[in-house]
């Protein structure tokens, strides 16, 4: 497993995980931003021109990237500008299979890992299908991450477990991206379950955007994703966006951190 | 008038109805998918985690039902009195004599059509939205939703649920929306609420998109009624089965009226539900060819919808497909005059038969389809849909080439009058 994420998960706190779409706006400069603002593992979104799972919000920053021009290359080299300045942040490349699969899946693996790449997350490649990806990231030593979700049962679990690496990502809502947010009881109860299955730091995502609900899960989860939010920040602001992205992933990031964890 | 039996593709009865798909030789061409939902490379399961225990659950539902005899009766039973079937096997005498009059001496195959556009709403789609709905009932589901293109199969879907007391939601593009009102009323006079899809690029895909954003958050209740063979594991598998009484019936029709089997299949491709519902009971049939018709649009130079002649195979909609796509993987905006067609992939299963060479396939342009749905509507006095107008070009070509005594089956599919106003608008007439 990629040391920097499991460093990033052995912090005294819990880990901010902040997502962004690639090509969105000045993309460098956010992630920047993000550093700066204190996340503590970056999730880098690869644009797809049909994200069936995301919500309006994501849709949308896909849509504008592509527009802008976005290509696969851009995206890789935008990686691995952020893996020289930034040599201990992890990065995690999140998409759809189609732009990943596309020169073969040991092209993206090799591709991915030389930008200096930490893990890869893709929606829409379940453990049921993982020998078309999952094989060669992992011989590139790039954790292929794992999602869980309120429809993952008991006797699916193990399936969804074998072979994670990096993180389990529990998408707390079964839905799209940038919707409502589970409740806290639910989720408390998810994450002791999946804790009590793996060693894996479990992150918690969907519908996380105030300060005060990042701080709820951060007190039950080993890491908080917010996605939407930022890339609502970024459709509104444009070039200008590193700025108040960055107030906005401090505040968050300072609720998380005042947050002790409680140990399973 | 009286036909002999032919030497040509004749056959001995008594082999044939030994055969059934699941025991079969490991020869044969109908057993896929594998377990997995793999049809050779393509096929599969690739959705989000959500849905997973969904698709596992319909693959077990699916698998109880057809061995229960009394879903297949239920089945049966519905096609039969509210569907119409059988469809009749019609031999197209006119548009055959049309045919040999450019032909060579001794050319000129004859033409047949399986007659699937008289079914119930006009097009083959009815039949597999009957088969989903008693799937969806039999799971305890109390929500449809459904995409569409041209409308057909919204409509197929909001007539099942009308028949059955469900709610029904369909999901069409913002542009399909616009230029497809008819059927848009249709579907609301059947009780369905149509929600237009602004994303993207406002057509089919997306409102595939938006249909599976719907199940995602509304997987304790809905069934998705897939419109075509294509999808997630089982969905090709099960829209090919209740696809599958086309050939079926096709194939019982030509024993039983000139006891020997056709020579040459055709059928236009979209997704390629009536493909290969025509062609499956077919594949083990060696003497019988295959011809697989895609939208050329513009040209294949051009804006079109052709997967197989100018995709490559990637990942979309649940399964791994040819794809109209770019160098990135991004997915190609379709073109062609049918919306039915307009879709930049198709059914995994028919990749794979490209691929080991079984099925031909080849495309035909917008102007080639609008030539041919003119020809059978003045030599049959059949308005075809722009979709097996694309199979009629295709055959317009065939036909001149192959002997006297050869047959092509065709399957029209839909019926064409939900087409008029386009087909005038490209003949430069206002209506």
């Amino acid at each position: 497993m990629s040391g920097r994420l499991a460093t990033a998960f052995a912090k005294p706190h819990p880990a901010l995980v902040a997502f962004v779409t690639a090509g969105d706006g000045p993309t460098p400069a956010i992630l920047d931003a993000l550093v700066e603002g204190g996340a503590d593992v970056i999730e880098l979104g690869m644009p797809f021109t049909d994200p069936m799972a995301d919500g309006p919000a994501i849709q949308a920053a896909n849509l504008r990237s592509l527009a802008a021009g976005t290509t696969t290359a851009g995206i890789l080299d935008i990686a691995k500008g952020f893996r020289t300045r930034h040599p201990d942040t992890p990065l995690v490349l999140m998409g759809y299979a189609n732009p990943m699969m596309r020169r073969g899946a040991e092209w993206f693996a090799n591709a991915a890992q030389q930008s200096g790449v930490d893990g890869v997350i893709c929606v829409d490649i379940p453990p049921e299908e993982d020998d078309v990806l999952g094989p060669a990231l992992r011989a590139a030593g790039i954790a292929f991450i794992r999602l869980a979700t309120p429809t993952t049962d008991a006797a699916r679990l193990p399936a969804v477990l074998a072979d994670a690496s990096g993180f389990l990502y529990y998408v707390s809502v079964a839905g799209i991206t940038g919707k409502q947010q589970a409740a806290q009881a639910s989720i408390a109860e998810a994450v002791e379950r999946l804790k009590a299955a793996t060693d894996l730091p479990v992150a918690v995502g969907f519908g996380i955007r105030t300060s005060e609900q990042a701080a709820a899960v951060a007190r039950v989860a080993d890491g908080v994703v917010v996605g939407s939010a930022i890339v609502e920040l970024v459709g509104a602001h444009g070039k200008d966006a590193p700025a108040p992205v960055r107030d906005y992933v401090a505040s968050l990031a300072a609720a998380v951190r005042n947050t002790t964890k409680e140990e399973a | 008038m009286a036909r002999g039996k032919r030497g040509r593709n004749r056959l001995s009865l008594s082999a044939h109805h030994a055969m059934s798909p699941r025991v079969m030789s490991a020869n044969s061409y109908r057993t896929q998918p594998d377990e997995r939902g793999h049809f050779g490379d393509f096929g599969g399961r690739y959705v989000a985690e959500t849905l997973m225990p969904l698709i596992l659950d319909l693959e077990t539902a699916y698998r109880a039902a057809k061995n229960d005899p009394a879903f297949q009766a239920q089945f049966d039973d519905l096609l039969e009195h509210y569907v119409g079937r059988p469809s009749p096997l019609y031999y197209a005498e006119r548009l055959t004599e049309a045919l040999r009059e450019s032909a060579p001496q001794g050319k000129g195959a004859e033409v047949w059509f399986k007659r699937d556009e008289l079914n119930h709403t006009g097009a083959h789609k009815i039949n597999n939205c009957i088969g989903q709905i008693l799937l969806a009932m039999r799971m305890g589901k109390t929500r449809i939703i459904a995409e569409t293109g041209a409308g057909q199969h919204g409509v197929a879907t909001a007539t099942v649920c009308a028949r059955f007391g469900l709610p029904c939601v369909i999901y069409m593009g913002a542009k399909d929306v616009e230029r497809q009102q008819p059927n848009v009323f249709r579907m609301k006079l059947l009780g369905a609420e149509v929600r237009a899809v602004e994303s993207g690029a406002r057509t089919l895909k997306d409102a595939m998109n938006e249909a599976l954003r719907d199940w995602v958050a509304n997987v304790h209740d809905t069934f998705y009624i897939i419109g075509t063979a294509a999808g997630p594991h089982p969905y090709p598998e099960l829209v090919r089965d209740f696809q599958s009484v086309i050939g079926r019936e096709a194939r019982e029709q030509m024993l039983s009226r000139i006891d020997r089997l056709p020579d040459l299949l055709v059928a236009a491709i979209g997704g390629g539900s009536n493909a290969i519902g025509l062609f499956h009971p077919f594949l083990d049939d060696a003497d019988v060819k295959m011809l697989g018709v895609e939208a050329a649009g513009e040209g294949l130079d051009r804006k079109h919808a052709a997967s197989l002649a100018g995709g490559f195979p990637g990942i979309l909609h649940g399964n791994k497909t040819y794809l109209l796509q770019d160098d990135d993987g991004q997915i190609a905006e379709a073109h062609s005059i049918s919306a039915g067609l307009d879709y930049p992939g198709i059914g995994p299963e028919h990749s794979w038969l490209k691929e080991i060479g079984r099925v031909e396939y080849t495309s035909v342009t917008d102007a080639q389809a609008l030539d041919a749905f003119q020809l059978l509507c003045r030599t049959e006095g059949i308005i075809p849909a722009l979709e097996p107008s694309h199979a009629i070009a295709a055959l317009t070509k065939r036909a001149p080439e192959m002997d006297r005594d050869e047959i092509i089956l065709a399957n029209l599919c839909g019926r064409g009058d939900k087409d008029i106003f386009t087909v005038a608008d490209a003949l430069g007439v206002a209506i």
